[in-house]
Order: structure tokens, then C-alpha cells, then sequence
């Protein structure tokens, strides 16, 4: 099923490459001791490193080289262990040096693959081309003064992971599905907190169209789209563009464009003559950048377990669905606090309760799974509860709200409230007793055969109890007490 | 004798003794700077009421028993260094007012050890020269005279030329240098005095305004080969802020200065006889060889082949990085700014650079981004990096046979102001000698070894292997003991 555009002349293929920029999760810049938190007054995450004062130097973080080296492992990519740092020369006034410290020639990672899946289905595998290590520059705000332009330099120097995919992506479905797959495996490995509302994570999209069967085409570049959303959106626009260029005998020309979000359009940033000419270099003040392959095996070896590998475990060890294993495993923190939930219980009842009444409660307390209203813990201390006996499953949904109003454990709320299920044969007798009596009608017509009123007797002992009747111990009592319809 | 004639050595000794104050010492400095330094203009900036303090609290240490190993030594900081609420200026007016809120690291480190800082000595801006008439700040005369012609202005040689003419001219017994190309080696040997550039990485670039960072290595001047051992030992060690400095331990480097020669072999490149060199100079260099046979060394010829390349590699390489490092003085942030309301902000870069960055620096700024730039970068920068492998790859060759190497210092004597100024090229060639160990990372070290006809001072150089300093300053001591060089320039304290 591949994704075709019909133009006027013939149907168009898209072609798509993805170079993804990922802030690393680090507390240090990549090459000066300071802080990364983002939201901090302007200008005060600055060391004179940062802002390129004369005579400072870089030096690498060694926890951001770590944490380059685990997304390359994540993305089953090879791992250099000899790479090396470059200028990228250009004059802005939010690039304090005058040059960014780059990767170019020689980046520390190179070809992997991310799996991705697609609504039907369908899976494939996208091409990873190289990652590499680069600083971040400043910010430049032109909209605080009516004639100056603010620089604020707390970006200065963190570190970016530019991740390069290959031109393997054919429809926008793709290119999300892919960098959404990008973004999971980053947080799960935790070098990423994928936050795109705050530039954590932005993507510069590659597009191009050709015939199918075709050579590749031109490819024209969208920078800077910052949601999954929007990259979908942007693929599908600069493609139609770029069709329609095509049909009237033109051609697409190289060049950076920008998507405007409001008008869902493509329009040109600049184009390749007016390209710079970064004349990259290697930067002198560092010396290559040489790992050790023991170092590397001890980072693979404290890899968490990623989102795939777990979905298929959930699914080979537990029995959930592809369905259920892949909502459970979409963040690290929901399979975290899932398994926490499942463990030494029964899974699928787990998998139900996280997926049903805890993701309805986070929902409706507005609140995540960083910071659930009902800790793992608690949850599965409810369940226990049901396990035991002492609750019903309707109480243990009773229970379960208290759990989410008060934030307090499972037991408290049953002793406080007496919601403990009634397993005293004898009050279940009576009231078995009780409810057959004022329903003698029922009582016959079922013994006549219509076996459906069960449920009927089951509901009024219920009712008559409470609620709190042991559902097995109440069913036996009918049973017993009804003896077996006539056929 | 008068505190301005002390050598370090013997200041240090007289201090111990007590026959002498760090006050006095620095006192005495600071008088021959304010009757001579209106004529030389070896300093940039004079930090006289700091100083006093500086020797006041260094003579304190001493009474408390605390002194450090350069305790109460007053020094010329080339102004390059950025010092902590002193101005630094890089000779440039790009950075005219510009007052780091920091200490470079090999300052910080004299400052431990009990140094005490005169003031910034005068440089070719942004170290890009050999002369010292690139400053913002004016050239600096070299206190020596040539005996036909006295009344000519001789320069001091550069980039360092403010830090040779004040240790010259007795304005201070010892001055930090930089040295890229052998702005340290050229200038000890213009003034007659001695200079050693160390292994790179040996001093930490740290604080140090970058010139060309894969060639930059700070070195002391002092008037003796011993004195230039004490310095260099402060300012040596690793430094975990510069990723190229050497993390390994810093040797006495003053133990070797006496310890002769005996079965080293000399190495004589014969790449080093260019055309057009002074018979002097070539007579001199013979001259050093047979006082390093007669202690006791043995005199190899050996090939460096490639050395006719290292002039254009360097000039190549050298302004390739300051054309990146000096992309930082835009106007935005620190110094200089020349903009009028409303210009963009390509119009604050134009007027600020042009009007910041003196002639010299504009056209290696201009140089190094035309060998960067796509199409060219192959042919220039890809080029001289393989030729830059290839040179050192030529004195690892020569370490097979060798010791250290000996050549002279500058095909010429100190020349007059203005005489080669209109060509670059041949300002250039000033460094011919100099510049394969900064292309290799090398020690090198100049040391005054004879006059002229005309009463100036000559040089020769040692070239030692990888992190030898010791090797390169026994050879330095040998020439220094045999050559007995005691002139001394006509303007001096």
C-alpha cells in the first residue's frame, strides 16, 4: 500500500529524509561546566567559554559523549571510536565564537535503523545515516525593543545530537511514525526529553517527489518544524508544491524553506546560491575524540530495555495483544510503572486496570504518569485485595476512586469505609434465603427453564447486600440453593 | 650591583639572603620603566600601585617563611595573557578597553609561585608579526643600536617584542612570551637575550587570546638559559581547561641546564643553509657547533627534506585558524563597537572589524578564510596539513640519529623600522627558521650567541624532541657557557 499523490500529469511518489536535532539530556553544556535547565532568567547559564570571551577553550562533556554513544547503541548504529570536532564558521550575533563546534567529517556514530510501524500494520525499517555531537547557539529576540535586537546566550553551547535519517520515508504517515518512533527510543534511553513545545526535539525535513520507478530529484529542506503534526503536514505540502512545480515545466530548485503553520505552506528561506560557506575545519582547541570499545560495551551493557524489545515481551510473556503490549510500552514510564503493577500478579488483569482505570483518572485529575494519583504500588496492593477475596470487583472500582480522591493505600480506605466483601457463608444464605422468597414467581419461571434470570437473583442479592456479597460465594449459594433449571 | 642587572637566579639568591627586597627589586623595575618605557614602549600597560602591593605581600610571604619558588620576581606579562581586572589588549583596538573578569592559567600559576607582575608588555597585534609594528599601541624600539647608523630605530622583532625589549633593556628580568611561528625565539635573539618556546602543550592555553591555537605555546625571555629554566617550570603543567594540554609531570627543568653535552649527538640540517644568509650568521652557527664539539658533543649532518615547505604551510595554517578565532571580536558582545542607530547587524560587524583589526591581521584574517573557503580549501588547508604531517614526520627521522638540532635563530640581525615593511613576504621570512618546530609542536630555544659587525646581537636555536625541554636547555646551557656573551644593549637601566 504505498502513498501516492495523483498530479494533473500522473501519480507522484515523495521522498523523505528526517535530520533531527535532539537536545541532550545533560545538566553541563557540551564544552563548558554550565547548566542546561531550560526557562532560567536570560543570560544567566553563560560561562565565558559560552560566550566565546578571548582566550577560553571548550572542553568536552564527557556525560553528553555518553549520552551520544547510547542513542547510537539504541539505534543499532555503529559506534566510532574515533571521531572528531569541526568549525562550522558563520557570523551571528547569537554565535558568540563565530563558529559552531560541529562533527562533520568524522561524526561519532554512523548507520543504524529505527523500525517503525504504520497503521495497518505495516513494518519497515528506516536508515539511520550518522549522528553526531554539536553545540546549540543563543537566541535572538527582536521583539523586545522597538529598535534594538536582545541576545540571550543560555542555549550557548548545550548539547545537540543531529541525527540524520536516510531518504527511506515515502508518505507523511511515515515521517511521523518515524520521528515519533525517534523520539520513544531517546526517552527511553533517557538522552532525550523529546520536549517539542520547547525545542528539545526539532526536525528539518527533507522532501522531495519523483515518478515512481524514478532516480531521486531535487530535494528542497524544511527547516525547524518543531511537532510530529507538523512534519506530516509540512512533507504534504512542500510535495504538492513541489508537484505542481513540476507539471507547469519548471523545476524544483535546491533550497531551505520554512513551513507557516497557520497557512499549511512551504515558503523559501533561502536558496542554495545564497547558501554560506561554512568553511568547516578541524577545531584545534580539541583533540579527536578517541572512545574506549570497554567503555562502549559497559554503556551497551546499561542499556534499558527499548520500547520494541519490551512490546514483544509483553506479548511472548504476559499473552497482552499487540494492541494492549504497544499502548503499555509507548513511554518508558508507563511500562515501568505497569510492570510494577503486574509483578508476581496477573498480568492482563494489570494491563486492564493501568489501561482502563488509571488512564482514565490521569485524565481526569489532569495529572501523568510521572506523577500518578495512584502510585504502582497502591495499585497493585488493590489488586491483591481482589486476589484475596476481600474485594469484589465492583468494590475494588469503589475502592479504586477513593484511592484517586484521598491518595490513600488500598487497605485504609476498605477498613475506614467497610467496604470488605462479605464471605460469611451464613449472611449470604440469608440473604440468598431473602431474595428467593419475595421472588417466587422468578424462582419457578427459572426453573422452567429460563435460565437467563440468574443474573436476576445474583443482582438482588447483591443489592440486598450491599454490594459487599463475595460474587463467587453469592453465585454457588444460587446455584445451590435454585438447583438446576429444567430442560 | 643594581637590582635591575640581576638575573632571576641571583635576585632569587639575593632575596633568600635577604640582601635584597621583593619591593626593592620591583621598585627599581618600575623606576627604569618610567624613565625608559616613554622611549621603548615595551609596555602597553603599566600596573605600578599594583605591583608595590604585590611585592609588599610577596616580601610578607618570605618573612612567614612561605616563599614560593618565584617569590618576589617581578615579570612583563606579554598582553596576551588575559590578567584579572588588568586590561588586555592584544595590541589590537579591537580589545582596547577590554578588562578580563578572568586569570589565564599560566599567570594564575607565576602568581602562585610568588611573581610579581610590572605590566603588559606591547606585541604585534593579536601576535600576528615579527617586527612589533603591527600594535595599535606603537612599535617597540630594540634598546640595541647598530654601531654605523645609532640614530636608526631598530625593531625588537616580534610578535613578543615589548616582553624581549623590557628583559633587554634591564626594565625586568623575565617576561612571558607566545610564540607561534617564533615570536619568542626571534625576539630573544633580535634583543640578545634568551627565549624558549616548549613542547606544545607543555603551558596551558588557557586565558591566552588565541592566535593560531595548533601552533600557540606560551615560553618565558630572561637574560640566561637558567633563568628561562626557573620561569618555565611555573608556567609549565597540565591544565585540565585546555584539552591540548600534556598531562604529564613537569621535570626541574633548571637541573639541566648545567648538564652539559657529553656523547649527544648534534643534528646540522642542511635544508637550514638558505640563500642569502649573512656570512655572519653562517660563521656564527659554525662557530656554536665547534663550542658544542669541544664539550663533548658529536656533529651530525642530517635531512629535514621537507623544510623549504614550512614557511608556506605555515602561512596557511597559521591565519586558517585566526581567521576563526578572531571571528569572536564582532562587536556584540565585549570591546569594540562601531555602529550608528539603527545599522544591521552586518553593518556593526563591517565598521567594528574594519576599523578594530589593523592592516596585518586583515590581511591574515583574509588569507586564512580564502584557504578555508569551499573549492580552495583542498588545494591551501587539506594541503599544508599534509605537508605539516610530512615536516614532522622529518625530525621524527632525525630523532633516530639525534639529540637535538642546532641552527641559527633569524636569517638576519634586528633590522631598522620600515625597512621591510611594505613587504609581507619578506617579513615573512623572518620566521624561516622558526617556524617547523611550532608546524612540528616542538622546544625550541634561542640563545644570544655573538654580535654582529655592527654590534647586534645573533642567535642560535636548539631544536629538541617531543617534551625534551631539558634536552634543548643543556644544549642552550653549552652554547650559552661557551659563547660568554656579555654585551649588553645601548638603552638599559
Amino acid at each position: 500500500m504505498s502513498y501516492v499523490i495523483e498530479g494533473t500529469t500522473g501519480p507522484w511518489e515523495v521522498v523523505i529524509g528526517l535530520e533531527v536535532h535532539a537536545q541532550v539530556l545533560s545538566r553541563a553544556k557540551l564544552f563548558s561546566g554550565a547548566p542546561t535547565a531550560f526557562g532560567a532568567e536570560p543570560n544567566s547559564q553563560v560561562s565565558f567559554v559560552d560566550a566565546g570571551f578571548p582566550g577560553m577553550l571548550p572542553v568536552i562533556n564527557r556525560e553528553c559523549v555518553a549520552q551520544a554513544v547510547r542513542t547510537g547503541l539504541g539505534l543499532n548504529a555503529e559506534i566510532h571510536l574515533w571521531s572528531r570536532f569541526d568549525r562550522k564558521n558563520y557570523f551571528y550575533a547569537d554565535l558568540p565564537q563565530g563558529y559552531q563546534i560541529s562533527q562533520y567529517a568524522y561524526p561519532i556514530v554512523g548507520r543504524g535503523s529505527v523500525e517503525i510501524e504504520l497503521s495497518d500494520g505495516t513494518r519497515r525499517k528506516v536508515g539511520i545515516t550518522r549522528l553526531h555531537l554539536e553545540q546549540d547557539a543563543g537566541k535572538s529576540l527582536h521583539d523586545q525593543h522597538p529598535t534594538k535586537s536582545f541576545i540571550d546566550l543560555n542555549r550557548s553551547g548545550v548539547a545537540l545530537m543531529e541525527i540524520v535519517s536516510e531518504p527511506d520515508m515515502r508518505s507523511p504517515e511515515e515521517a511521523g511514525a518515524y520521528l515519533a518512533k525517534l523520539r520513544q527510543i531517546l526517552r527511553y534511553l533517557g538522552t532525550c526529553d523529546g520536549n517539542m513545545e520547547e525545542g528539545s526535539l526539532r526536525a528539518d525535513v527533507n522532501v522531495s517527489v519523483r515518478r515512481p520507478g524514478e532516480g531521486f530529484r531535487t530535494r528542497c529542506e524544511v527547516k525547524n518544524v518543531n511537532s510530529i503534526r507538523f512534519v506530516m503536514q509540512a512533507v504534504e505540502a512542500e510535495a504538492r508544491r513541489q508537484i505542481e512545480v513540476w507539471e507547469q515545466g519548471g523545476t524544483v530548485e535546491q533550497e531551505t524553506r520554512l513551513f507557516d503553520t497557520a497557512r499549511g505552506l512551504t515558503r523559501s528561506m533561502r536558496s542554495k546560491e545564497d547558501a554560506h560557506d561554512y568553511r568547516y575545519f578541524p577545531d584545534p582547541d580539541l583533540p579527536p575524540l578517541v572512545l574506549d570499545a570497554a567503555w562502549v560495551e559497559g554503556l551497551r551493557a546499561a542499556l534499558p530495555e527499548l520500547p520494541d524489545a519490551r512490546r514483544a515481551r509483553y506479548m511472548r510473556d504476559f499473552g497482552l495483544s499487540a494492541y494492549d503490549a504497544g499502548v503499555l510500552t509507548a513511554e518508558r514510564e508507563i511500562a515501568d510503572y505497569f510492570e510494577a503493577v503486574a509483578a508476581g500478579r496477573d498480568p492482563k488483569q494489570a494491563a486492564n486496570w493501568v489501561m482502563g482505570d488509571l488512564f482514565a483518572a490521569l485524565n481526569r485529575t489532569k495529572r501523568d504518569i510521572i506523577d500518578p494519583p495512584v502510585s504502582a504500588a497502591d495499585l497493585g496492593a488493590l489488586l491483591d485485595l481482589m486476589a484475596d477475596g476481600t474485594l469484589s470487583g465492583k468494590l475494588a472500582k469503589e475502592v479504586f476512586e477513593a484511592m484517586v480522591d484521598t491518595g490513600r493505600p488500598p487497605a485504609a480506605i476498605v477498613e475506614e469505609r467497610g467496604l470488605r466483601q462479605v464471605t460469611d457463608a451464613g449472611a449470604i444464605e440469608a440473604a440468598v434465603e431473602a431474595v428467593l422468597a419475595a421472588n417466587a414467581d422468578k424462582v419457578a419461571e427459572y426453573r422452567a427453564g429460563k435460565e437467563k434470570l440468574f443474573g436476576f437473583f445474583v443482582g438482588q442479592v447483591m443489592k440486598a447486600m450491599a454490594g459487599k456479597g463475595n460474587p463467587a460465594l453469592v453465585n454457588e449459594a444460587l446455584r445451590r440453593r435454585l438447583g438446576r433449571p429444567e430442560v | 650591583m643594581r637590582p635591575t642587572d640581576l638575573t632571576i637566579a641571583e635576585g632569587l639568591a639575593a632575596l633568600e639572603r635577604r640582601e635584597l627586597s621583593a619591593l626593592e627589586w620591583t621598585r627599581a623595575c618600575l623606576e627604569a620603566i618610567e624613565r625608559l618605557n616613554p622611549r621603548l614602549n615595551a609596555f602597553i600597560t603599566v600596573t605600578a600601585e599594583q605591583a608595590i602591593a604585590a611585592a609588599r605581600a610577596s616580601d610578607a610571604r618570605r618573612a612567614r617563611g612561605e616563599a614560593g619558588p618565584l617569590e618576589g620576581v617581578p615579570l612583563a606579562i606579554k598582553d596576551l595573557f588575559c590578567t584579572e581586572g588588568v586590561r588586555t589588549t592584544a595590541a589590537s583596538r579591537m580589545l582596547e578597553g577590554f578588562v578580563p573578569p578572568y586569570e589565564s592559567t599560566v599567570t594564575a600559576q607565576l602568581k602562585r609561585d610568588g611573581a610579581v607582575f610590572l605590566g603588559k608588555a606591547n606585541l604585534d597585534e593579536f601576535a600576528m608579526g615579527s617586527s612589533n609594528l603591527t600594535s595599535a599601541f606603537g612599535g617597540v624600539e630594540n634598546p640595541w643600536k647598530r654601531a654605523d647608523a645609532p640614530e636608526l630605530r631598530l625593531v625588537p622583532g616580534g610578535s613578543s617584542g615589548g616582553s624581549a625589549a623590557a628583559v633587554a633593556a634591564r626594565l625586568a628580568p623575565g617576561a612571558t612570551g607566545t610564540d607561534t611561528g617564533g615570536s619568542i625565539r626571534q625576539p630573544a635573539a633580535f634583543c640578545g637575550i634568551a627565549g624558549i618556546k616548549p613542547t606544545y602543550g607543555r603551558c596551558s592555553r588557557y586565558g591566552i587570546v588565541a592566535f593560531a591555537s595548533s601552533l600557540d605555546q606560551a615560553g618565558p625571555f630572561a637574560r640566561t638559559v637558567e633563568d628561562c629554566a626557573i620561569l618555565l617550570r611555573s608556567m609549565s603543567g597540565h591544565d585540565p581547561k585546555d584539552s591540548t594540554s600534556a598531562d604529564r609531570p613537569v621535570p626541574d627543568f633548571r637541573a639541566a641546564v648545567s648538564r652539559g653535552v657529553k656523547g649527544l649527538r648534534i643534528g646540522v640540517p642542511r635544508e637550514y643553509r638558505v640563500e642569502g644568509m649573512p656570512a655572519e650568521i653562517e660563521a656564527l652557527w659554525r662557530q656554536g657547533l665547534a663550542w658544542l664539539r669541544d664539550a663533548g658533543a658529536e656533529i651530525v649532518e642530517i635531512s629535514l627534506p621537507h623544510t623549504r615547505h614550512a614557511l608556506p604551510t605555515y602561512y596557511v595554517v597559521a591565519p586558517a585558524e585566526a581567521s576563526s578565532n578572531l571571528a569572536r571580536y564582532d562587536g556584540v558582545r565585549y570591546g569594540l563597537r562601531v555602529a550608528q542607530q539603527g545599522d544591521h547587524l552586518r553593518a556593526l560587524y563591517e565598521a567594528t572589524r574594519a576599523e578594530g583589526f589593523g592592516r596585518e591581521v586583515q590581511r591574515r584574517i583574509l588569507i586564512g578564510t580564502y584557504v578555508l573557503s569551499a573549492g580552495y580549501y583542498d588545494a591551501y588547508y587539506l594541503k599544508a596539513q599534509k605537508v605539516r604531517a610530512l615536516i614532522a614526520r622529518d625530525f621524527a627521522e632525525a630523532w633516530k640519529t639525534v639529540d637535538a638540532i642546532v641552527t641559527p635563530t633569524a636569517p638576519s640581525a634586528a633590522f631598522a623600522e620600515g625597512e621591510k615593511q611594505d613587504d609581507p613576504v619578506a617579513m615573512y621570512l623572518n620566521d624561516i627558521f622558526t617556524v617547523t618546530a611550532n608546524l612540528a609542536g616542538l622546544p625550541g630555544i634561542s640563545v644570544p650567541a655573538g654580535l654582529d659587525a655592527k654590534g647586534l646581537p645573533l642567535g642560535l636555536q636548539v631544536i629538541g624532541r617531543p617534551f625534551d625541554e631539558e634536552g634543548v636547555l643543556a644544549v642552550g646551557g653549552a652554547i650559552e657557557r661557551a659563547a660568554g656573551f656579555r654585551a649588553a644593549p645601548e638603552v638599559r637601566a
